[in-house]
């Protein structure tokens, strides 16, 4: 559809709610999913005469961010009041920043097929969250629960330098497993922890100026900003195609008819009548609690990314996977550090089999059932050749299954332990010899292939727990002539 | 007793000659008795002969703060638990705030006994009294003139003797200008001296809290209980507290009175312009010099200051939408239909007027010609008395261009009316302390009854301390802050 002529322009405005214990100006708690308007006090319901008090928390947080982009910390910034009316904004103003930005320039690297792609980040800013409304079950009138208002959001604004839907949700993945890592934000979608507003337009390829943009609103998964964007790319190359023109608008994307919609126009926009809050100081940031947060700052996904490659001697689609959160790469550090196996060997094991179990599961890696030092226990037994790596995928099997066991425990009761004893193997391999004659004179006349049948039948005879190293070695020796 | 200073009265609680409930008793009665003054929103009976009980209590256990057992009360704009806070508004009649402002709570703590919620103009906005939901408190001087705004209730009340002392807050003057009308002494202090925490907001930059009492004295002692950093005020500023009494009786020799020669000119009345001259001389044979200011920015007071806090305030008063609390119009159509006419039933017609002004300033387009350019002024006014305070003590003025007028004589005018806060609203803008004393009253005529007039002492960033002392001296030499309105003896 979106053939050669049209180049797409699509900016990310991504809110993520900063994990303090209390809100950005009250001390009320921030926990999700309490009983509506329970973790609501006297400021966050906006009562006569409270003030706002800036928690610091959330300040660090914005800075932990924009030290990990590279971004210009600004040493002083300004809190703004946004004013409109809606029945879940109880002041009837959203604190908010707009000249004066804690976090200016910055960027992210993201990769796509292996290539590397920086993408702009022109500023973020700490504010407030809404409450929210709630229309169902009041009988024709609308629920307010003011639990969520006051919630820190840091608003992350990209540059429009990403040029498809793909490059957006790289782009949105990347910033979600940076948030993650930086532990400054859940990053939990359902919950709307980590939400994004997509700014997309078209223009002619080679053409400079940007096309009218449209905004749309709150698309809170992977998925549906990569369909929104789709669909609205679509779209807009439609009207146009057809002598139409754009108008800038904010559109509102419905999963449910994978559409987006319009919500109102730029002339029907709200006149935020934005002027620095007389209620809160300007924010002054020193180099002391900068440098004091830097020397705090994890080490990020594309250093241990590196470091994963050099140290571990792993390749790049490994050591991605590995460092894609924080707890991924926490758990594969874990589990090395208790073996003696072979770190690639490792990593196989953690992207391959525990990862599948895990996404059946639904689970992330930090509740997996099965601990780093259960699994290092397991991999351990394939390292000392008390088990076959076959053998071993059959004692995880179980061990997923009962978490609280152990893998010593398990290849005990289901008598999994490897045979390396050389007479008890020679014992079945001159019994196959002998039952096979002609294998054996296929063999020994040139057909190497039949091989693969004797360390099969020896297997079998075995129920899998010779040593396949010692199989091979004695087969060779027996067979040669 | 109602004639008595704060330190008199705590004597005689002290030496067993009254109680806290007798003293309680005593205010409640006149109360009563001046109840067509319509100082008071909400007379807290009950409330306050408890707190009395408590205070006699505490009393003779010893020890207890100089204000405990004095009966005050609270201007209707500070929060008080569990009691009817209604910032003069028809929006708020039926608001029970769910905790104490902090001022409250430290008077409360200090062991002053709440009488109740003084009458103000609707959120603080006006200079007559007139703007209250609750009609108008009337000045104690004559029924028909006004006691001044917007802490009018608290003025007419202490100069009737209705309370020992008060709270105000002061955005423009409205502690200072019904403090002269009344012939009483209030000071609004530093910006960021008295937590704002619980004082509903008018416009936040300007707004301060601060005290209304018979004389100097009785202002520092409950400044002092006012005073302080909170940490639920980000504006609050984080400085010690001085003794405000422990200053009052320090010499003014050598003392350099600046006079801005702006504050002097067209529009002053003649007899009030007769009045200062004579309390300078009073000044000047206590050993202070006057020296002749000129500070060209304070004619650019007015537009700025009108501009910033109608701003302000047309965001501060959002949160009354008839969602969560105050007024809602019944059987709202939709949401529009409730925001609508909750506001429009639930204010009065000056709110709507700054709100309206407000929200024109703040437009797209308009913000830079309106708000920027009055924030500049600010500034401008800001450097302008910092420079001028480098060369004198304090600077002293008129605090209105006349006398109180007479009810309705304003209302019709809004701009007329803007024109009373000509000498108080630049010492708001620039976030520094001052004061208004009663120097002389208005020759009695049949045509015009006697009036008080005020003096304003402005000075440097919290110099509190050093107004009070000013302030003090004078009232040590005079007794104009003694006069008593005919029928409140």
């Amino acid at each position: 559809m979106n053939s050669a002529p049209w180049e797409i322009v699509i900016g990310l405005e991504i809110h993520t709610q900063l994990a303090t214990h209390s809100k950005i100006f009250s001390g009320a708690a921030t926990a999700y999913g309490a009983q509506p308007n329970t973790q609501a006090c006297a400021v966050d319901l906006g009562m006569p005469g409270v003030l706002p008090v800036l928690n610091q928390d959330a300040v660090n947080k914005a800075i932990t961010f924009g030290l990990a982009i590279e971004a210009e910390i600004a040493p002083y910034s300004v809190f703004a009041r946004k004013n409109y009316f809606y029945p879940d904004l109880p002041k009837g103003y959203q604190i908010s920043q707009l000249e004066h930005p804690i976090v200016g320039k910055g960027y992210l690297d993201i990769d796509l097929d292996g290539e590397s792609k920086r993408i702009g980040i022109t500023r973020a800013h700490l504010e407030e969250d809404a409450g929210k409304s709630l229309h169902e079950n009041f009988h024709g009138l609308s629920g307010i629960d003011l639990n969520r208002a006051g919630t820190p959001l840091l608003e992350i604004v990209s540059e429009p330098d990403l040029r498809s839907a793909k490059e957006a949700v790289a782009y949105m993945r990347k910033l979600h497993e940076l948030v993650r890592y930086l532990e400054i934000c859940d990053g939990n979608m359902q919950e709307g922890s980590f939400r994004c507003d997509a700014n997309v337009s078209v223009r002619p390829a080679g053409q400079t100026t940007l096309g009218t943009r449209t905004e749309i609103k709150n698309i809170n998964s992977f998925k549906f900003v990569e369909k929104a964007i789709n669909y609205e790319v679509e779209r807009q190359i439609e009207i146009i195609e057809n002598g139409g023109r754009i108008i800038q608008e904010t559109r509102l994307y419905d999963a449910n008819k994978d559409e987006t919609r319009s919500m109102r126009s730029k002339e029907e926009a709200n006149d935020y009548r934005y002027f620095p809050d007389p209620d809160l100081l300007p924010v002054t940031i020193d180099e002391q609690l900068k440098a004091q947060l830097k020397a705090a700052l994890p080490e990020l996904p594309a250093a241990k990314k590196q470091r994963f490659q050099a140290q571990y001697q792993l390749d790049h689609d490994a050591a991605h996977a590995l460092t894609s959160s924080r707890a991924m790469a926490d758990y594969f550090e874990e589990v090395v550090k208790h073996t003696t196996l072979d770190a690639k060997l490792c990593a196989n094991w953690l992207t391959g089999d525990l990862t599948a179990a895990l996404n059946k599961a639904d689970l992330d890696i930090q509740d997996s059932p099965v601990s780093a030092a259960r699994i290092a226990e397991l991999l351990q037994r394939i390292s000392d050749q008390t088990i076959s790596g076959k053998i071993a995928k059959q004692v995880f099997d179980t061990l997923w299954q009962h978490p609280n066991s152990t893998a010593d425990t398990i290849i005990a009761e289901q008598g999994l332990k490897q045979i390396t004893d050389s007479g008890a193997i020679e014992a079945i391999i001159d019994k196959i010899i002998a039952d096979n004659p002609d294998q054996v004179e296929q063999y020994r006349s040139g057909k190497d292939k039949v091989f693969a049948f004797f360390v099969g039948q020896v297997m079998k005879a075995m129920q899998g727990k010779a040593n396949p190293a010692e199989v091979n070695k004695m087969l060779i020796a027996k067979l040669t002539p | 007793m109602h004639t008595k200073t704060i330190k008199q009265l705590a004597e005689g609680l002290r030496a067993g000659t009254f109680s806290s409930v007798e003293l309680t008793q005593h205010f409640l009665t006149r109360i009563e008795k001046f109840h067509a003054l319509n100082a008071f929103i909400t007379v807290t009976q009950e409330h306050a002969l408890t707190a009395a009980k408590q205070a006699d209590k505490r009393l003779a256990e010893g020890n207890a703060p100089l204000l405990t057992g004095i009966p005050f009360a609270h201007k209707d704009i500070f929060c008080t638990h569990g009691i009817k806070t209604s910032c003069g508004s028809k929006m708020l009649d039926n608001f029970i705030a769910p905790y104490n402002a902090t001022v409250v709570d430290k008077l409360h703590h200090a062991g002053a006994v709440m009488l109740g919620k003084l009458n103000m103009d609707e959120f603080a906005m006006g200079s007559s009294n007139e703007n209250s939901f609750y009609g108008a408190a009337h000045n104690p001087w004559h029924e028909n003139v006004v006691p001044g705004g917007s802490s009018g209730g608290s003025a007419a009340a202490v100069a009737a003797g209705l309370a020992v002392c008060a709270t105000g807050t002061d955005t423009g003057g409205s502690i200072r200008q019904p403090a002269a009308f009344c012939g009483i002494t209030g000071l609004k202090p530093s910006y960021g001296r008295v937590s704002r925490y619980g004082m509903i907001a008018y416009a936040s930059s300007l707004d301060q809290g601060g005290p209304m009492a018979r004389s100097a004295e009785d202002a520092a002692i409950l400044l002092q209980a006012m005073a302080g950093f909170d940490e639920k005020d980000s504006t609050s500023i984080n400085e010690p507290v001085p003794d405000y009494s422990r200053h009052l009786t320090e010499s003014l020799q050598g003392l350099k009175i600046g006079l801005p020669k702006e504050f002097f000119q067209h529009g002053l009345n003649n007899q009030i312009a007769q009045d200062i001259d004579n309390a300078l001389n009073e000044y000047r044979k206590l050993g202070a010099t006057i020296i002749e200011l000129s500070m060209p920015t304070l004619t650019m007071a007015i537009p700025a200051y009108y501009v910033l806090a109608s701003a302000e305030c047309s965001s501060n008063l959002s949160r009354y939408d008839g969602v969560r609390f105050g007024h809602r119009c019944e059987h709202p159509a939709d949401l529009t239909d409730l925001y609508l006419r909750s506001r429009a039933e639930g204010f009065g017609s000056e709110v709507k007027r700054r709100i309206l002004m407000g929200t024109y300033a703040l437009s797209a387009g308009y913000y830079d010609a309106y708000y920027l350019k009055a924030q500049k002024i600010r500034r401008l006014i800001s450097d302008d008395f910092q420079h001028a305070l480098t060369q004198v003590d304090v600077i002293m003025s008129p605090v209105t261009p006349s006398h109180a007028f007479t009810l309705g004589e304003k209302t019709a005018d809004p701009v007329h009316m803007y024109l009373e806060d000509l000498y108080t609203i630049a010492i708001n803008l620039a976030g520094l302390p001052a004061m208004s004393i009663p120097i002389g009253l208005s020759a009695d005529t049949p045509e015009a009854p006697k009036l008080p007039v005020g003096l304003q002492l402005i000075g440097a960033y919290f110099s509190e301390a050093k107004l009070l002392n000013i302030a003090h001296a004078y009232q040590q030499v005079t007794n104009w802050h003694q006069l008593i309105p005919t029928g409140f003896e």
